[in-house]
C-alpha cells in the first residue's frame, strides 16, 4: 500500500526537553490502532526550525504545524487529520510563531516570505539517521561528480563559486583548498570545524544534527581535492546528539563505501573520526583546535607557519567550518553560477542565521546574503516583542555591536567591513531598550574574560582589566578617566594578541563607546544607568 | 553522576581499563580525562599518578591538561551539577534574574559544592540552545525558558 500521508516531529534537543519523544511514540500507538502504519510514514525529524512552538509535528501533503504538541494531544489529530481527514485547527501552531524551516515551508502555501534553503535544504526533511534517505534527496551525488574531475577542476569551481569561510572570518574557501593542494606531502588532513561555541550561535549544530551525510560528502570532496586521505570532525562535547548522529553516519557511510579504501573505483581512499571537545570555546580556533585534537591544552599556535602547510601533527591541513562544508555539495551539483546567483556579487550564496533576544520569534533562518537587520527583524522575527529596537549582536561574542542607526545597512562580508562593525558567526542577539549597553558589553567581556586560554599577556590580563573597569561602571564607581583605558586596552587587545580571541575582545567595548558614549557617561557623570538595570551604589 | 566524594583513590583498575579501552598515545588523552569524569565524577590526584605510568607522560602534563577544559574536574563534584549559563542571549531575555533566583535557593556562589555534598553550582559559557534562553543544565536535563520562580520546583524533582 502506497503512502499517503508523511509525519515529521521535531526531535532537536529542545523538543526532546518537551517530550517530543513520548509524543512520537504516542503516534505509533495510535497509527497501529487505527490500522493506518502501512498508510502513514511517521519520522523523527530534527530541528524544524522554531524554537517557540515546539514540539512540532507537521504533516504532508497538506503542510499543516501542530505545535506544540503533547502525548495528550495525539489521538485527538490522528482521529481527527489522519483517520477522517479534518485538519484540527485549534492545535496549529500559530503563524507569527514560526520561523526558519516551518515558515520556508508555509511560504509554499503563499503566507511568508520564503527563505532560500541551500545549507538546510535536508534539515528536518530527511532522517538524519538513515544514508538512504540522504542519498534518495541526492545524496552522495556531488561526490560522484567531483570524482569525475581533476582535483584542480574541483578547486576552480569552489573558488568561481566565490564561497566565503562561515566560520566568522570570510576567507575565499576554494583558496584556501589550493593552498593545501599545493604543498608536497605524503599525508594530509581534512578537519571539520564543528567546536560551535560563540554564544548565541547554533547553526551548525543544526546541520550535523539534521544532515551529518552533506558534512561527510563535503569532506570527501575537499579531501579528492587538496589530497587528503584522513579526516577528523571536531564536534563541541556538549553537542551530544550531534555526536551520535555523526558517528551513526560515519559507520552507515562506510557500510556504503563511501568512506574507506578506494571509493567508487576512483582509488580515493579516505577515514573519518569523530573527536568531542572537552569545554572550550578556544578550541574553535584551528590551532588551538589542533592541538586539542593531539592532546594537548587548547592554547593557539604561533602563525605563521598556517595550518595549510604545518596543521596537525605537522601536516598540511584543510580546516573548515560546517557551514562552509554543508555548500560545497550544492555548489559541486548546481555549479559556480548558479551559486553567484544567490546573495551579493562580493558575498555570494546564502547565509544561516540564529535569532535570539526581545523578539517574537526566535529560532533558525537561511537568506541570501545581503538582507538587511530591519528586514530580519520585521519580517522573520515578527517584529519585537516589548520595546524598541535598540541594538543587535551579532556573531556571538566576537561580532560587533550594531546600532539601529545601522539596521539597513546589508548584511555581507563588505558592506559590514565599509561599515566598521563585522557579520561574526550569524547570531542576530536583538536587544530593546530595556538592555542597558554596559552591562551587555560587561556579559560580553566577562565572556572572553573566562574563556582567554592564558598563553598570552594582553588578553588574558586585558579581558580581566576591561571587566573590572566596566563593572566599576555599572556600580557607579566609574570615572571618565576609565573610558580613556578603556579605549586603549581594546586597541591593545587588538593589536597584541596572539590569536582571534583577543583580538576581537575589545569589539564590544570599543563598539560602547562608538555607538552608545552618552549612555555609558551617564553611568559616570550622573550617577545613574538610565535603563535601570545596573546596580548603581553611588 | 554520582561519585565518592571521600576517597581520593579512585580505582584504579577502572583507570587502567578506560586507558585500555581508549587507548594509551597522546591524542588519547583527552578522552580518557573525559571517561573517567563521567565515570567518577572528577579526576582523582591517584588517578593523574596511574596516567602518568600508563600513558608515559608527566604527572604536571595530565594536570596541566586536565584543568584547562570546562567538562573535565580534578575537584569532586556534588551529587547534582548545575549548569547555568551566563551568555549574552540568555542575559537579555531575563538569565540574571533566574541566576539571582538559583543562588538564593541554594546559597551557593559559582563553583562551590554545598555543604551536604548535593550541588555544584557551576556557571557556563552558551550551550548552544540559546532559542529557549534562560536555560540552565543539570546533570545531563536541559531546562530552557527558565523564569525565577521555577527555579525552587525544578530543584525539588532532585533528591
Amino acid at each position: 500500500m502506497s503512502v499517503r500521508s508523511m509525519i515529521l516531529v521535531s526531535n532537536d534537543p529542545e523538543s526532546r526537553m518537551r517530550g517530543s519523544e513520548k509524543m512520537f511514540s504516542e503516534f505509533q500507538q495510535q497509527l497501529s490502532q487505527y490500522n493506518l502504519a502501512d498508510e502513514v510514514s511517521l519520522t523523527l525529524a530534527t530541528d524544524l526550525g522554531s524554537s517557540y512552538a515546539s514540539p512540532l509535528v507537521i504533516i504532508y501533503p497538506e503542510a499543516v504545524i501542530y505545535g506544540p504538541v503533547t502525548p495528550a494531544d495525539v489521538p485527538h489529530i490522528v482521529e481527527e487529520h489522519l483517520y477522517k481527514g479534518r485538519i484540527v485547527d485549534e492545535k496549529r501552531a500559530p503563524a507569527h510563531e514560526l520561523s526558519g524551516k516551518v515558515a520556508w515551508l508555509s511560504a509554499r502555501k503563499g503566507t511568508l516570505p520564503a527563505e532560500n534553503r541551500v545549507v538546510l535544504k535536508n534539515v528536518g526533511l530527511i532522517d538524519p539517521e538513515d544514508i538512504e534517505d540522504y542519498i534518495a534527496n541526492d545524496g552522495y551525488q556531488a561526490l560522484g561528480m567531483a570524482l569525475e574531475m581533476s582535483p584542480d577542476e574541483v578547486i576552480d569551481l569552489i573558488k568561481a563559486s566565490g564561497l566565503q569561510g562561515r566560520g566568522g572570518a570570510g576567507f575565499p574557501a576554494g583558496l584556501k583548498w589550493g593552498f593545501v593542494r599545493s604543498t608536497n606531502s605524503d599525508k594530509k588532513y581534512v578537519i571539520c570545524n564543528a567546536d560551535e561555541s560563540e554564544p548565541g550561535t547554533f547553526k551548525d549544530r543544526v546541520v550535523l544534527e539534521g544532515d551529518p551525510h552533506a558534512i561527510l560528502e563535503a569532506m570527501l570532496i575537499s579531501a579528492y581535492a587538496v589530497g587528503a586521505d584522513e579526516g577528523y570532525i571536531y564536534i563541541r562535547g556538549e553537542y551530544q546528539l550531534a555526536i551520535e548522529r555523526m558517528e551513526t553516519a560515519i559507520k552507515q557511510a562506510e557500510q556504503y563505501g563511501f568512506l574507506g579504501e578506494n571509493i567508487f573505483g576512483s582509488g580515493l581512499n579516505f577515514k573519518v573520526h569523530v573527536h568531542a571537545g572537552a569545554g572550550a570555546y578556544i578550541c574553535g580556533e584551528e590551532t588551538a583546535l589542533i592541538e586539542s585534537i593531539e592532546g594537548r591544552r587548547g592554547e593557539p599556535r604561533n602563525r605563521p607557519p598556517y595550518p595549510t602547510t604545518y596543521g596537525l601533527w605537522g601536516k598540511p591541513t584543510l580546516i573548515n567550518n560546517v557551514e562552509t562544508f554543508a555548500n560545497i555539495p550544492p555548489i559541486i551539483r548546481n555549479g559556480a553560477d548558479w551559486y553567484r546567483s544567490l546573495g551579493t556579487p562580493s558575498s555570494p550564496g546564502t547565509k544561516v542565521y540564529t535569532i535570539l533576544g526581545n523578539v517574537n520569534v526566535t529560532g533558525l533562518i537561511e537568506v541570501p546574503m545581503g538582507i538587511t537587520l530591519r528586514e530580519v527583524i520585521s519580517i522573520y522575527a515578527k517584529g519585537m516583542k516589548t520595546g524598541t529596537f535598540k541594538m543587535a549582536q551579532t556573531g556571538g561574542s566576537s561580532g560587533s555591536i550594531i546600532p539601529a542607526s545601522l539596521q539597513d545597512a546589508p548584511m555581507d562580508f563588505e558592506s559590514f567591513k565599509k561599515a566598521g562593525v563585522s557579520l561574526g558567526s550569524g547570531a542576530l542577539l536583538i536587544c530593546n531598550d530595556e538592555v542597558c549597553i554596559v552591562d551587555l558589553a560587561k556579559v560580553l567581556i566577562n565572556f572572553f574574560k573566562v574563556e582567554s586560554c592564558g598563553k598570552c599577556t594582553p588578553c588574558r590580563i586585558g579581558t580581566k582589566r576591561a571587566y573590572d573597569l566596566l563593572d566599576g561602571i555599572a556600580k557607579g564607581k566609574g570615572t571618565l578617566e576609565d573610558l580613556d583605558e578603556l579605549q586603549q586596552l581594546s586597541q591593545e587587545l587588538t593589536d597584541l594578541s596572539n590569536c582571534g580571541l583577543g583580538q576581537t575582545a575589545g569589539t564590544p567595548i570599543k563598539d560602547m563607546l562608538t555607538y552608545f558614549r552618552a549612555e555609558v557617561e551617564a553611568h559616570i557623570r550622573l550617577g545613574v544607568c538610565p535603563v535601570g538595570v545596573c546596580p548603581m551604589q553611588a | 553522576m554520582t561519585s565518592d566524594q571521600n576517597k581520593d583513590v579512585q580505582n584504579l583498575d577502572d583507570i587502567r581499563e578506560v586507558v585500555e579501552n581508549i587507548g594509551s598515545t597522546r591524542a588519547d588523552l583527552i578522552p580518557v580525562l573525559q571517561a573517567i569524569t563521567n565515570k567518577f565524577g572528577y579526576i582523582s590526584q591517584s588517578a593523574i599518578k596511574e596516567l602518568s605510568g600508563l600513558m608515559g607522560l608527566p604527572t604536571k602534563e595530565i594536570f596541566s591538561v586536565a584543568t584547562f577544559y570546562r567538562m573535565l574536574s580534578t575537584q569532586p563534584r556534588g551529587k547534582h551539577v548545575i549548569q547555568f549559563c551566563e551568555s549574552a542571549p540568555c542575559h537579555v531575555v531575563g538569565g540574571r534574574e533566574v541566576f539571582l533566583a538559583l543562588q538564593e535557593a541554594l546559597n551557593l556562589e559559582p563553583g562551590q559544592t554545598s555543604p551536604d555534598n548535593k550541588w555544584t553550582l557551576l556557571t557556563t559559557s552558551c550551550l548552544g540552545v540559546c532559542g529557549v534562553g534562560p536555560v540552565i543544565l543539570i546533570d545531563t536535563d536541559m531546562y530552557g525558558n527558565v523564569t525565577p520562580e521555577q527555579v525552587k520546583i525544578i530543584l525539588s524533582r532532585y533528591d
